[in-house]
């Protein structure tokens, strides 16, 4: 794997050896270090196994007070998060993110893997698309922009795929509420389905609990 | 030739040939396919959202309904990640365990997979004798976690029981007489072990009649050989994995390669096909199922030699046992706290990877140190075969995107998640 580093030089961020190699690298190397990996004779990375957003921006956000109790013992809870808001006049900011996409690469001659990690840490959404190197990254980046927002650039169908037609928003950022904006019914009087804002009640079952060791 | 042009044709999603709820729309030239676009996601259900509010042992029943045809498999996945993020070894006992039903998972997968495809295409009694054989699998996922296709049974540290010394029997009911119910009976004296034995004893056979039907039947010849042809080069690049990689002749099997469990001490061969068309995939698919039926003996073997633990000690990620939990203060404090708040998982992430009968089914997990997942990616196999179903089916027949479909193995369950 020194032969990684060695080639890449100069042109990752971060180099991390945990369960696979993890690199991180800047947007505008992204697609320069995924070809080196993807041709170079000695690693052949040429399948992309997956690829997926990540939203960081509740990471390492408890919702329980774990240190100290109160007078009652309860409520310890610090704050509902937006999976569980608690009403819906608790308005949370769904423009709030932090994404990163995730590259997972295999090297089918070498038996390696290795992981690539670019965060979008400007204000923009934008990324270059891998779907000219890689035909599998067409449908993953399709998932990633429907439920993250990320836009790839250079991608010539970037459509929703996993979300119903017509769908506002993107579901699997960490802002989104877990039970959704809307919801949809049939409507006998009008004869059509119609769209709602959703009448179910959020809760949470455990809190999140972070117990640092 | 002015007069001709291309219509578009609605495919589905209410179709049987479908599979679930696929929605084609093609554009045809005549009876030939020009492209397809398929539109997924009627069964989104956000697995993956679901999962980051609940903690790590109550996603364990989500997996089973990814691609439900092989629940165990993704359970596995799954369980591995945790143990990975944990350094949690489990018991050697626990590992046969989980590689046996693996294995048995994937004769369910691969006997469904044969009955639908088969029926799609015009065979219509080859699916009733794949359902005799997985009522008998069936069975077996029963009798170790009570429910015959939701198991639940791995978890995190071994699996959830272990297996039991009697296998149920079926009883007098007003069906049958006393006579047809022994002769249904009549392997179930035994354990679950000695029953399996006895499955796996008449097993190959099974696979020689299926292959009877259709090995060297015209009709299937003519549906299946040439069509949906993908080169070796090809089938990398569009993230394929399992049998779809394997028939168009890319030996990459993870059990070999990536050994995970207790595979590296079994003995199975990993068939791969030549041509990279529906015909090759049929064959490494039936092969598949005699080189499990294989695995399945080995570790029943072993298994009945053995009376280790089922599920590892460390009472931080498994449950203490009931006797201990009622005397003992702190197996009742375990308890209460492993069935409440859960467990935390170290910061870090992992991605674990197990070869589903689909090919590879795998979890890139991320913990920020909660008793939750942060967030948690499932690589569904079925995803980029069915991405790649346009360039299958161009230049194609219509009824050809039935045998493609089938031969891909879709089950929307994984693919929508």
């Amino acid at each position: 794997m020194n032969k990684i580093r060695e080639l890449l030089d100069g042109h990752i961020v971060d180099y991390i050896e945990s369960d696979m190699t993890t690199i991180t690298v800047d947007k505008s190397k992204l697609k320069k270090v995924l070809s080196i990996l993807k041709e170079d004779i000695d690693l052949k990375f040429t399948q992309l196994v997956d690829l997926c957003a990540v939203d960081y921006v509740e990471y390492g956000d408890s919702e329980w007070q774990t240190k100290e109790a109160t007078s009652t013992g309860y409520n310890r809870g610090i704050r509902p998060s937006s999976h569980s808001r608690i009403d819906f006049s608790n308005e949370t900011n769904e423009d709030e993110y932090d994404l990163c996409v995730t590259y997972h690469l295999l090297s089918i001659t070498q038996n390696q893997r290795i992981r690539v990690k670019c965060f979008l840490d400007d204000d923009s959404l934008v990324i270059p698309s891998v779907t000219d190197l890689f035909a599998s990254a067409d449908w993953y980046e399709r998932e990633a922009y429907d439920l993250f927002g990320v836009l790839f650039e250079g991608h010539n169908d970037l459509r929703r795929i996993l979300t119903d037609y017509g769908f506002i928003g993107h579901p699997f950022r960490k802002k989104f509420p877990l039970v959704g904006n809307t919801q949809v019914r049939y409507d006998p009087e009008q004869r059509k389905v119609v769209n709602e804002p959703v009448d179910i009640e959020p809760r949470t079952l455990v809190p999140k609990v972070i117990r640092k060791k | 030739m002015s007069d001709y042009k291309n219509f578009t044709m609605n495919f589905g999603p209410q179709h049987p040939a479908a599979h679930g709820v696929l929605r084609l729309i093609l554009e045809m030239d005549g009876e030939v396919i020009r492209s397809a676009d398929p539109h997924i996601g009627l069964l989104h259900r956000a697995t993956e959202k679901l999962a980051e509010s609940k903690p790590y042992n109550q996603n364990i029943g989500y997996m089973d309904r990814l691609d439900y045809v092989s629940m165990m498999c993704n359970e596995h996945a799954y369980v591995l990640a945790i143990e990975d993020m944990m350094k949690l070894d489990i018991p050697e006992r626990s590992k046969y365990i989980r590689v046996m039903f693996d294995e048995i998972t994937r004769i369910l997968n691969h006997l469904l997979w044969l009955g639908a495809h088969a029926l799609d295409i015009g065979a219509m009694s080859v699916f009733l004798y794949a359902f005799r054989e997985r009522e008998d699998l069936m069975d077996c996922y029963e009798a170790v976690s009570g429910t015959r296709m939701h198991a639940t049974y791995y978890r995190p540290g071994g699996v959830a029981k272990d297996l039991p010394n009697i296998m149920p029997k079926y009883m007098l009911n007003k069906n049958q007489n006393l006579d047809q119910v022994e002769k249904l009976n009549y392997n179930r004296e035994g354990s679950l072990l000695d029953f399996i034995d006895s499955f796996i004893d008449r097993f190959p056979k099974n696979v020689d009649e299926y292959e009877n039907l259709l090995t060297d039947n015209r009709i299937w010849k003519q549906r299946t050989v040439g069509i949906g042809v993908v080169s070796p080069d090809r089938a990398i690049d569009l993230g394929f994995t399992g049998p779809m990689l394997r028939g168009s002749g890319v030996q990459w099997d993870l059990r070999k390669k990536e050994p995970y469990e207790v595979y590296k001490n079994l003995e199975f061969d990993i068939p791969v096909g030549t041509e990279g068309d529906s015909y090759d995939r049929y064959l490494v698919r039936m092969q598949e199922m005699r080189e499990s039926a294989k695995i399945i003996k080995q570790c029943c073997d072993w298994l009945k030699n053995d009376n280790g633990d089922f599920i590892s000690s460390n009472n931080k990620i498994a449950p203490p046992d009931r006797d201990a939990m009622k005397e003992n203060m702190e197996s009742l404090i375990h308890h209460f706290k492993l069935f409440s708040e859960g467990y935390c998982l170290p910061v870090g992430e992992t991605y674990k990877c197990v070869e589903a009968p689909k090919g590879e089914f795998g979890i890139y997990m991320i913990s920020d140190g909660a008793n939750k997942p942060y967030r948690l990616k499932i690589r569904a196999p079925g995803f980029p075969h069915l991405a790649s179903l346009d360039e299958m089916a161009k230049g194609h027949m219509l009824s050809d995107v039935v045998t493609i479909i089938g031969t891909q193995d879709i089950v929307f369950g994984e693919i929508d998640r």
